[in-house]
């Protein structure tokens, strides 16, 4: 509902696909010899190459030894793009539909998460990852990149400290290095456009505005497939139908919203296994 | 060796020379960012807690445990020393390692201890012990106070609070697990 008030078109694309955006540590569930989609984003971008130019999708995701008090293997994915939008667009439409989310599924128009309430309706928190470090952590983000503590320092540190944020969080501007599918900012190229919802610390969706050069987007899979065979992973193959037609996108912006874990804010629930039927374990 | 994988609730593993215990485990992955296990331990001898992040590819040893069924022989300054039922080996345990279960113990208890490889590290009691009552106040009939319990001593030494009826040498059942008083028994 919320998207078709908006003029955003439904779509539904292939679940098992012949190759996923290579990432250092996103492992695919092989299938054959293709893979289940990691993310529909692939073939999401192709449509926006093909002239769609707002479109939403719910489906479920597969991502190898995923699993733990946030992680499912096997989850539901609601992805969202936008043509002639860039990361900031995202950002609205995120508390558009946090605030629609909240409305109608909640009893208070809040979400909980640890017993705490969340109120999208209120004026939300913003940190670039640059001010995030500075502020919670005694690194800088570059360095933290550079030496590998990136992620230690982000879930030491900081996603503790947006637990106790009454509001939604936007973690915005990435280092450029982990941001393999996003378009650089123009004034500062040592970051990218890329942003990261976090609602009671849970981390909820990541956005950013596409990256459209088809050069400069192979350059990117091939470094990601190259820190895959440095950490002894297998090489995956390039989505070479999506590179060709990249050169034909218009500037766009895309997002991934974790849909069981949307669940599990509006029900309170501290863990994944609340808010689904099976678990992997009980099946 | 354990892989970070193999990781969960209850495992025992080593780390620099001691026996851990995995107290809470979880697995945690950054947006696009790599898996991290979150782990909290418990020293098994110390009983000391520690938080670690491991992230995948890192490996354990397994801490090797053993539970023996065993009989309290005797204590000499701070060292415990049992018998193994099967082996009829004697183990001494520091009292540390004893821990509150030095409160229940009577010469010829059965009891069940674990050995991390050659090393006793935990006594494991019956849940409920019979004991003796060596000291305790008589119970003032008329005492209005409204107290409703008073401290007794048992012939190990340990003191607790008892219902105000219960008289010297009578034979009361305690909870291990509590410390706590259950009920008496005759005898």
């Amino acid at each position: 509902m919320f998207f078709s008030e908006r003029g955003f078109l439904e779509v539904e694309t292939p679940f098992r696909i012949p190759a996923n955006a290579p990432e250092e540590f996103i492992d695919p569930i092989p299938t054959l010899s293709w893979q289940l989609q990691t993310s529909p984003e692939i073939c999401m971008k192709r449509l926006l190459c093909r002239g769609y130019d707002k479109i939403f999708q719910i489906c479920r995701c597969w991502r190898s030894d995923e699993r733990g008090s946030r992680h499912l293997s096997e989850f539901t994915m609601l992805e969202w793009y936008r043509s002639d939008a860039d990361y900031h667009d995202l950002m609205q439409d995120c508390r558009g539909l946090l605030q629609y989310v909240a409305d109608f599924c909640t009893t208070d128009s809040c979400f909980t998460r640890n017993g705490l309430k969340i109120d999208p309706h209120q004026s939300w928190q913003y940190f670039s990852v640059q001010e995030a470090f500075l502020q919670f952590t005694k690194a800088k983000a570059l360095d933290s990149v550079k030496n590998g503590l990136f992620d230690e320092l982000l879930t030491a540190e900081i996603e503790p400290a947006f637990e106790k944020f009454e509001v939604p969080v936007i973690l915005q501007d990435y280092p450029a290095q982990l941001a393999a599918l996003a378009r650089l900012k123009s004034d500062t190229p040592d970051y990218a456009e890329r942003f990261e919802l976090y609602v009671g610390g849970l981390e909820l969706a990541n956005g950013f505005s596409e990256l459209t050069d088809p050069l400069e987007q192979r350059t990117r899979f091939e470094e990601a497939n190259l820190m895959r065979q440095q950490l002894g992973k297998t090489k995956l193959p390039l989505p070479e139908p999506f590179l060709t037609e990249l050169s034909a996108m218009p500037s766009s912006a895309g997002i991934a919203l974790g849909v069981d874990r949307l669940v599990m804010l509006t029900t309170g629930s501290e863990r994944i296994d609340q808010v689904v039927a099976f678990t992997p374990e009980s099946l | 060796m354990l892989s970070v994988a193999d990781l969960k609730k209850g495992t025992k593993l080593i780390l620099d020379g001691d026996p851990y215990v995995v107290t809470s485990f979880d697995f945690v992955k950054p947006g696009k960012g790599q898996a991290l296990y979150k782990c909290k331990m418990k020293n098994m001898i110390s009983g000391s807690t520690l938080d670690r992040t491991y992230r995948s590819g890192e490996s354990f040893e397994p801490a090797g445990m053993d539970e023996r069924d065993m009989e309290y022989l005797y204590k000499e300054g701070t060292h415990y020393t049992f018998m193994d039922q099967q082996s009829y080996e004697q183990v001494v345990m520091e009292e540390d390692a004893v821990g509150d279960a030095k409160n229940f113990l009577l010469e010829n208890t059965k009891v069940a201890v674990l050995l991390f490889g050659e090393k006793p590290i935990g006594v494991t009691l019956p849940n409920f012990i019979n004991l003796r009552v060596t000291q305790t106040d008589p119970w003032l009939k008329g005492d209005t106070s409204g107290s409703d319990s008073k401290p007794a001593t048992v012939e190990t030494g340990y003191v607790l609070r008892v219902p105000p009826f219960i008289e010297e040498n009578e034979l009361i059942v305690i909870d291990t697990r509590t410390g706590e008083y259950s009920t008496r028994v005759k005898g």
